[in-house]
């Protein structure tokens, strides 16, 4: 960097939004997103993940939402659907398929709507055409991707490998691992993505029934305060016709020129897309407090993980450090941007790192190779997949096998 | 910290995006000179020897400019006329951001899908994106400093663009006041315009009205 992203002061540059102060419909404040989570009284609530999504929907001004029945395996969507009648959003209809959801969210936000949907599994994959559309027309849609297993035969269980499919769409895409993670997130991803700078759409994933389905406290900001509404009038692209681009540009001919002139503008715009994500680092650092979370990373032996891995890992620690085995770790907060240069950092003089995760290939393992030096050090798991979970005995077990220590066989 | 520099090019057959080599944007209150964060009044100063010094300064506005949405562009255009005059520079107008075709006329229009033929046409050296789309700026730029020395300068209403040679952010009609009262500040310090001499075209609604003898 150029210049260095403080943490120290965990703000980004306040709303100058013209109705910041008004009143909306249902008689809440818009509120800079700053004085949501910094000022404002936190109420600790029960909830399940999916009840946190309508509780952050009720917050987040949003205009439409977009639903397809089969997905998510979460209640969301149907939530987000009382809301709706109870007046808290502008539009909420039901889509055709996952494809024609994530196409009639692209037709909101290119109307100017803040616009939330929710996919998971097999719906992500049947929509993925929609998402480097998102991307490379500038549409800040958030879809929160409660992850779930993509494969055949069908499973409705957790299993992370379709945020793997997401990782080059252009998007944002941001893991939580708690409930309140996935609160904060939510809210906080809408901002980030609609700076002027970033303006490109964010996956807020979370993992399917571990947080969508059981009940955590959660601090929630009042309900008479809601962040301030999309401003379209700050979107780094014109208001779509078919006059202006990125439709102009496909309808004409120049999509089909083989010359260096549209060459070089198809590069330049993905390269852009690809812009876009690596500035959302200076908006998300102060928000998220960082990319990562660090605990004892001066330790030999480092877990690195995202989603509900690193809450099992913090349970696996602990079990380790009663047998006399200090371990540290890092908990990845967001995947795009990678927080490369922290990884780097907090994994200078680790001699283990081991990356538990939930999904058949280990790809959180192959994007932490891919960028630190040594990269042998890196264990590529444990990791489950197809829905089970990961008991952080077997995390315990996996470090001490590695490690080469004497350890009580786990039998399933 | 990146050491990457932005300048003038040409760079490379397809130069990388400043932002993929951890340039970062200026905060308010401050500015971007070829890939370093400073204050804002050092980019007025090294903007307006940077004009002075060029012999086909150019302004491009784009839409947000040129359209009159609201009664602050026009307060904005009026004041870029004031600009360009000072110096003067040339405009020639990013009208909007369809590709041209069949073929671009470079003499009176750029396009951000192949900016490089105006800079090239008109030997442009200093040039000025105000006005434009942000992406549509981004692309332009690096596409410029990808194949042309023509020395990029941004007044971006929003964000600013670290693709840009120089560039200010939350450029509003005081900041277009301001980098040209630093423009007048250095004539009468007695930096002359290198500019060469040059008649505007004038263009309405149904495009040139008026082309230069």
């Amino acid at each position: 960097m150029n210049k260095t992203v403080e943490l120290t002061n965990k703000r980004i540059i306040a709303s100058s939004h013209e109705k910041l102060g008004q009143k909306n419909r249902m008689d809440q404040t818009y509120t800079d997103v700053n004085d949501i989570f910094y000022k404002a009284e936190q109420t600790p609530s029960f909830l399940t993940g999916s009840e946190v999504i309508r509780e952050a929907i009720k917050r987040a001004s949003v205009g439409t939402s977009v639903a397809y029945p089969i997905t998510p395996q979460s209640e969301a969507a149907a939530l987000i659907g009382e809301i709706y009648a109870e007046g808290y959003l502008d539009e909420y209809f039901r889509g055709e398929s996952e494809f024609a959801v994530m196409g009639q969210c692209a037709g909101a936000a290119f109307g100017g709507h803040r616009v939330f949907t929710t996919t998971a599994g097999p719906g992500t994959l049947r929509a993925m055409e929609n998402f480097p559309m998102w991307a490379g027309a500038r549409l800040p849609i958030q879809v929160c991707v409660t992850c779930r297993g993509i494969n055949s035969p069908l499973s409705i269980q957790p299993d992370t490998l379709e945020m793997y499919y997401l990782l080059e769409t252009g998007m944002l895409v941001w893991h939580a691992e708690t409930a309140q993670d996935l609160f904060d997130f939510i809210l906080k991803g809408f901002i980030v993505a609609e700076q002027p700078d970033v303006h490109i759409p964010i996956a807020v994933c979370c993992d399917g029934f571990f947080v969508t389905h059981t009940k955590d406290t959660v601090e929630l900001p009042p309900l008479d305060l809601t962040l301030t509404p999309y401003d379209p009038y700050r979107n780094p692209q014109p208001v779509m016709d078919m006059e202006t681009s990125p439709f102009r540009m496909m309808r004409d001919p120049f999509v089909m020129k083989s010359n260096y002139i549209s060459y070089a503008t198809h590069a330049s715009w993905q390269q852009e897309i690809r812009s876009a994500v690596e500035r959302s680092r200076k908006h998300t650092i102060p928000l998220l407090d960082g990319l990562i979370d660090e605990m004892n990373t001066d330790r030999e032996i480092l877990i690195v993980a995202s989603g509900t891995a690193v809450s099992q890992s913090r349970e696996a620690i602990r079990l380790l450090e009663e047998d006399g085995v200090k371990v540290g770790l890092v908990k990845i907060k967001t995947i795009r941007p990678f927080p490369t240069e922290e990884i780097k950092r907090v994994t200078k003089n680790a001699k283990h790192i081991f990356v538990p995760e939930f999904n058949v290939v280990g790809w959180l393992a192959r994007e932490i190779k891919s960028i630190i030096p040594d990269n042998e050090r890196v264990y590529e798991g444990p990791h489950v997949c197809g829905g089970m979970t990961l008991p952080c005995e077997v995390i315990v077990e996996q470090i001490k096998i590695h490690l080469g220590m004497e350890t009580e066989k786990l039998r399933m | 910290m990146s050491q990457y520099k932005v300048l003038p090019g040409p760079e490379a057959f397809l130069p990388p995006s400043a932002a993929s080599m951890g340039n970062v944007l200026p905060d308010p209150g401050e500015a971007y000179i070829e890939g370093v964060v400073v204050s804002e009044e050092e980019a007025y100063e090294r903007a307006a020897r940077k004009i002075l010094g060029a012999k086909v300064p150019t302004i491009f506005p784009g839409p947000l400019v040129l359209w009159k949405i609201n009664p602050h562009v026009a307060e904005k255009a009026t004041a870029l006329r004031e600009l360009a005059n000072e110096v003067p520079m040339r405009l020639i107008p990013m009208a909007d951001y369809r590709p041209k075709y069949p073929k671009i006329e470079a003499q009176y229009e750029i396009n951000p899908n192949h900016p490089n033929l105006t800079i090239w046409h008109n030997k442009i050296d200093v040039c000025i994106f105000i006005g434009v789309h942000c992406h549509m700026a981004n692309l332009s730029l690096k596409i410029i400093r990808g194949g042309t020395s023509c020395y990029t300068i941004a007044m971006c209403a929003m964000a600013g663009h670290e693709d840009a040679c120089l560039s200010f952010r939350d450029a509003d009609v005081a900041m277009i006041h301001k980098l040209r009262e630093s423009i007048k500040k250095l004539k009468s310090e007695g930096v002359e315009s290198q500019c060469t001499p040059f008649q505007q075209f004038k263009m309405g609604r149904t495009g040139i009205i008026e082309q230069p003898a």
